[in-house]
């Protein structure tokens, strides 16, 4: 159990799991970054992406690696105005009610696929879906490598948009300071829709990339939701090399804690050391002091 | 703002929900949505997960009931007590939504109810209706607490896990038997709730009696997310069988990835297998699919009845799930209790249902006899993936194909 | 004393219920509903006066749960005993947690999903250890008799749960009145000030935190023995940590009838968009989320929180305002 032969490709095998969860944790992040807020409705948004990646695929023909690039614009546009038109003006700007909007919108979108397209599961054949890479010692398979290889690519996005634009550049000074931004006569109201929308565009880029290899009903975002929670927190919120960085720790220590104790009990890994790094750095491992 | 613009308007927005979500929780609880039949005189309660994490499990059992009350209310209703009126219920995939709904049905006078899917469900309303002597009847829910509790007025029409692990064990030394024994090792990989780890622990304690080897039991949480850790346990141990116990789309994924690490055991043979046994996952994964065994609920094939309803489910548009056709089973059981009761007397149900032999069902079982609850009738058979198709192999009674093991390389 | 009339009355009221509705399936809603305020009560202590968010209130409701159906299953302990217990266990959970929790300073959303992780830790025990019953759950025997703390009655089962939700307001309303109750609200107001006033913070929240951990366990003691089954994902699962923390901000952060008037309205909400949408399933949920984003845009601070605003313009416009309202709300 504990040869080389098991242990390295589990090891390989957690960091393209947890590429998956820094795909789904990179929005997050920026959401929980600059609004302040736990967005419950992530999850539900995931399972929208990828009913939406599935039907790109079955009804246009569209390559989830191609669809990436009408849904995630779509799924910007669907998270600007849920922010701008709904979750703003609902909560009056109180972390609370917002917390509780994303809650009921989480309700809505999860009941509305449900009420839509039924519970089915449903999958989608791509001619690559079962290509692997040999590696000699194990088999890596190919969507999978994909998603490893792209997370970093959307991440090196996100920092140049943080970075290098005026948006990127207003989103920091809400994050950081909110009173002064808004002094400055920064719309925060528009900074925030924008970085929702960006988070739901993140959320559309997992989808399209997660879809090859994964299933889709109404309730799949569910099981990414926690555990994406537990990444940007432990990476410090806002953080993106932390989101990235965090994800990558938790996808080995659940690939190895799932090894050596179970998969059932070796969940348990992934919220030990989420509870031990907090209680040691309470700002989490990428955080700023609080 | 908002309050200064419009003063009224809030107040009444707030009076307003108020009262109607008073007026709501009142009515609701007085009448519960109903389908209407004309000249409706018995009612059933048709309780199903149609909403939460089994809502899929749930829709399809609503989907077989509903056929069957729509054949029997078609062809005239119960003989002397008229059409079955539908009370559809959702347990919302949990064992306290399906009490509130028990109550509900009680309330609006069922005169028994069908359904529950989940066995933590079934518990649950299972003896929720035996406060009020209601009969009940589960369609799935294979736990075997649910009829050993004493309950009067609970049957189980299908079968409990432990008749399942039996013939599953039992038909499994016969394929092997027949094979020149092929097969010795086995590795075991369940889902971790009372479906999964109860059939789990009954193969750990049976299968070393016929002479297999457990390399390893691996249970895991439902959802999993991926399975690659798993294919990798396989891969290192390499096991002649693998005996997957878990829900469709941890199967499917499971499924896929031992195709994508290519770990080739001499079989799979699954207990209760999420996907095994399913049109849909043929259809969509005919290579992964291919020669899976599945030890599990399903109909007769033989049955013109059976192939009828199927024709009538793939019409519209549904997979033939076993869902369907338990559902649709235990509704005619009922009626066929509701016709010699010639009352929608909950005693008078219960003491026919009891005493019942109801015959002419679409399911492969012996014939209906109630010992405490339990049908001693019911048993699951052996099923396999052959010519995209999926073929009954075992009992020899109902099978229309022969098992092809171990899996042509 | 003051302050406890109102409560009484809202008892008394409660408790009169059965006398005038038969209907069982009423008294179940109510059971589950108070049920729900009891859990949502535990929570406010913490949550709405303390100002620290948990998203794990399930571990509390769970160790009750499971304390109260093991030890009755396992080891024969009397039904009240083992209630008893559960709730003993859910404060010192709710110590051990704080402990280590607050002595890390963790605060805000960390603390939040902190507590979250405990509750998904003790799932996952629960899901794998065998005292549990592990994936199988435990099951109570069905022994119908006050010694067993089972009764055929609802009326009965609700009496029961009103009591505990009774004491739980006592309870808040006593905190409220208390020099801790002050020191709670320091904390929530403004941590820093509190500690240069002299004030234990630490202490205070770890404090609160056992007493929300002992009612909310409470809550999952009564579900164990109104359902008679537990698993881990009943016990621990996230549904009750958002139950526990939706009916009192729904309801009025910080006020001694949050969680019930929250609970309340939100479960009748639930009950209410299944009768007007039918038998469509999702449908009924569908409405649910939209009227609760709706709730909350219209009433910002809680449903008291609304009610208090209203009235409080009522006597400020004093007379001709009252008489036009008069007028529009019967028109």
């Amino acid at each position: 159990m504990l040869s080389p032969t098991i242990l390295i490709p589990a090891i390989l095998n957690g960091l393209l799991t947890g590429a998956v969860y820094a795909l789904v944790a990179l929005g997050l992040t920026l959401i929980y970054g600059v609004l302040h807020i736990i967005n419950f409705a992530h999850g539900a948004l995931l399972s929208a992406a990828l009913f939406a990646a599935f039907f790109a695929y079955r009804l246009l023909g569209l390559d989830p690696y191609i669809a990436v690039f009408l849904l995630s614009p779509i799924f910007f546009a669907f998270g600007y105005a849920l922010q701008r038109f709904i979750i703003g003006p609902a909560s009056g700007g109180d972390d609370r009610n917002m917390l509780l909007i994303t809650l009921g919108i989480a309700v809505v979108i999860e009941n509305a696929l449900l009420f839509a397209f039924r519970a089915d599961t449903r999958t989608i054949d791509v001619p690559y879906a079962f290509k692997t890479i040999d590696f000699g010692f194990t088999f890596l398979a190919v969507p999978r490598v994909v998603g490893f290889v792209a997370v970093f690519l959307v991440a090196l996005v996100l920092w140049l948009i943080m970075t290098f634009t005026d948006i990127g550049r207003a989103i920091r000074a809400v994050a950081k300071e909110k009173l002064g931004a808004e002094l400055a006569g920064i719309d925060v109201a528009h900074v925030y829709a924008m970085t929702f929308g960006l988070g739901s565009a993140c959320v559309a880029v997992a989808a399209c990339l997660l879809i090859p290899n994964y299933y889709v009903n109404p309730s799949v975002g569910n099981s990414f939701v926690l555990i994406a929670f537990t990444i940007v927190v432990l990476g410090g919120m806002g953080s993106v090399p932390g989101a990235l960085i965090g994800a990558l720790l938790i996808g080995v220590v659940e690939s190895l804690s799932g090894l050596f104790l179970g998969e059932s009990l070796g969940q348990i890994g992934i919220f030990v050391i989420f509870i031990v790094v907090l209680l040691v750095r309470p700002s989490g491992l990428f955080g700023e002091r609080v | 703002m908002l309050d200064q613009k419009f003063p009224i308007s809030r107040r009444q927005f707030l009076g307003t929900t108020a009262l109607t979500v008073a007026a709501a929780a009142t009515s609701s609880m007085a009448m519960p949505s109903v389908l209407r039949a004309q000249g409706a005189l018995v009612k059933l309660g048709v309780l199903h997960p149609v909403t939460g994490a089994l809502s899929y499990s749930g829709q399809q059992g609503r989907l077989g009931a509903t056929i069957a009350i729509e054949e029997i209310n078609a062809a005239g209703g119960i003989r002397g007590l008229g059409k079955i009126d539908a009370v559809l219920g959702d347990a919302q995939s949990t064992p306290d939504g399906g009490t509130a709904e028990v109550e509900k049905m009680n309330s609006a006078g069922v005169a028994c109810i069908v359904g529950g899917y989940a066995s933590n469900i079934c518990l649950a309303t299972t003896q929720a209706a035996a406060r009020y002597e209601l009969p009940y009847v589960v369609d799935v829910g294979v736990a075997d607490t649910i009829v050993t509790r004493g309950l009067k007025n609970t049957f189980r029409f299908g079968p409990g896990f432990g008749v399942i692990a039996k013939t599953a064990l039992a038909n499994l030394a016969t394929i092997n038997d027949q094979a020149g024994k092929p097969a010795k090792t086995v590795m075991i990989v369940h889902e971790d709730s009372l479906f999964g780890s109860g059939l789990a622990k009954l193969l750990n304690a049976q299968l070393p009696q016929h002479g297999f080897q457990i390399l390893e039991t691996i249970p895991h949480p439902t959802p999993t997310r991926d399975f690659n850790n798993v294919a990798l346990k396989i891969k290192a141990q390499n096991p002649d069988l693998v005996i997957p116990a878990n829900y469709y789309n941890e199967y499917v994924l499971l499924a896929r990835t031992m195709q994508q690490q290519q770990v080739r055991p001499k079989g799979i043979y699954s207990v209760l297998g999420g996907a095994a046994s399913s049109y849909k996952f043929v259809k969509e994964f005919p290579e992964a699919a291919k020669y899976i065994m599945d030890c599990n609920h399903w109909f007769d094939p033989r049955s013109e009845k059976a192939q009828a309803l199927k024709k009538k489910v793939e019409g519209k548009d549904q997979f033939f799930t076993y869902e369907v056709y338990m559902n649709y089973s235990c509704v005619y059981l009922i009626a066929d209790a509701l016709q010699r009761a010639a009352s929608a007397d909950r005693a008078k149900l219960t003491a026919a249902l009891e005493t019942s032999t109801f015959s002419g069902h679409v399911m492969p079982y012996g014939p209906t006899k109630f010992v405490n609850g339990q049908n001693e009738g019911a048993a699951p058979v052996n099923t396999q993936v052959l010519d995209n198709d999926i073929k009954v192999i075992l009992p020899p009674a109902f099978a229309n194909a022969k098992p092809v093991f171990p899996m042509p390389a | 004393m003051k302050g406890l009339a109102p409560i009484a009355a809202a008892v008394a009221v409660l408790a009169a219920v059965p006398f005038v509705v038969h209907s069982n399936a009423t008294l179940n809603f109510l059971i589950v509903t108070l049920m729900i305020a009891l859990a949502g009560q535990g929570w406010n202590i913490l949550g709405g006066y303390g100002g620290q968010y948990s998203f794990g209130h399930a571990a509390f409701f769970g160790t009750g749960a499971y304390v109260t159906a093991v030890l009755q299953v396992r080891y024969g302990v009397n039904a009240w005993l083992g209630f008893g217990a559960g709730i003993a266990a859910g404060a010192a959970f709710g110590g051990i947690i704080g402990a280590l929790t607050f002595r890390s300073g963790l605060r805000g959303s960390y603390f939040a999903l902190v507590t979250l992780a405990f509750a998904e830790v003790l799932r996952i025990i629960a899901s794998v250890a065998p005292i549990t019953g592990a994936g199988v759950g435990t099951l109570i025997k069905l022994d119908l008799g006050t010694q067993a703390f089972q009764f055929q009655s609802r009326a009965l089962f609700y009496w029961v749960v009103l009591t505990l939700v009774g004491v739980s307001l006592v309870t808040t309303r006593l905190i409220e009145r208390s020099r801790f109750g002050a020191w709670l609200i320091a904390v929530r107001e403004n941590e820093d000030a509190a500690k240069a006033l002299g004030v234990d913070v630490r202490s205070v929240k770890t404090a609160a935190m056992v007493i929300s951990g002992a009612i909310t366990a409470a809550a999952g003691c009564f579900y164990a023995q109104y359902f008679l089954f537990v698993d881990s994902g009943i016990a621990y699962g996230t549904w009750i940590s958002i139950e526990a923390l939706l009916t009192p901000i729904i309801g009025g952060v910080g006020t001694v009838f949050g969680p019930l008037l929250g609970a309340l309205v939100v479960k009748s909400l639930g009950e209410g968009a299944k009768l007007v949408t039918g038998d469509v399933p999702g449908l009924d949920l569908i409405v649910y989320g939209a009227v609760l984003v709706l709730v909350i845009w219209f009433t910002p601070r809680g449903l008291i929180g609304g009610f208090t605003q209203v009235r409080k313009r009522l006597t400020r416009r004093a007379t001709p305002a009252a008489s036009s309202i008069q007028e529009g709300g019967h028109g």
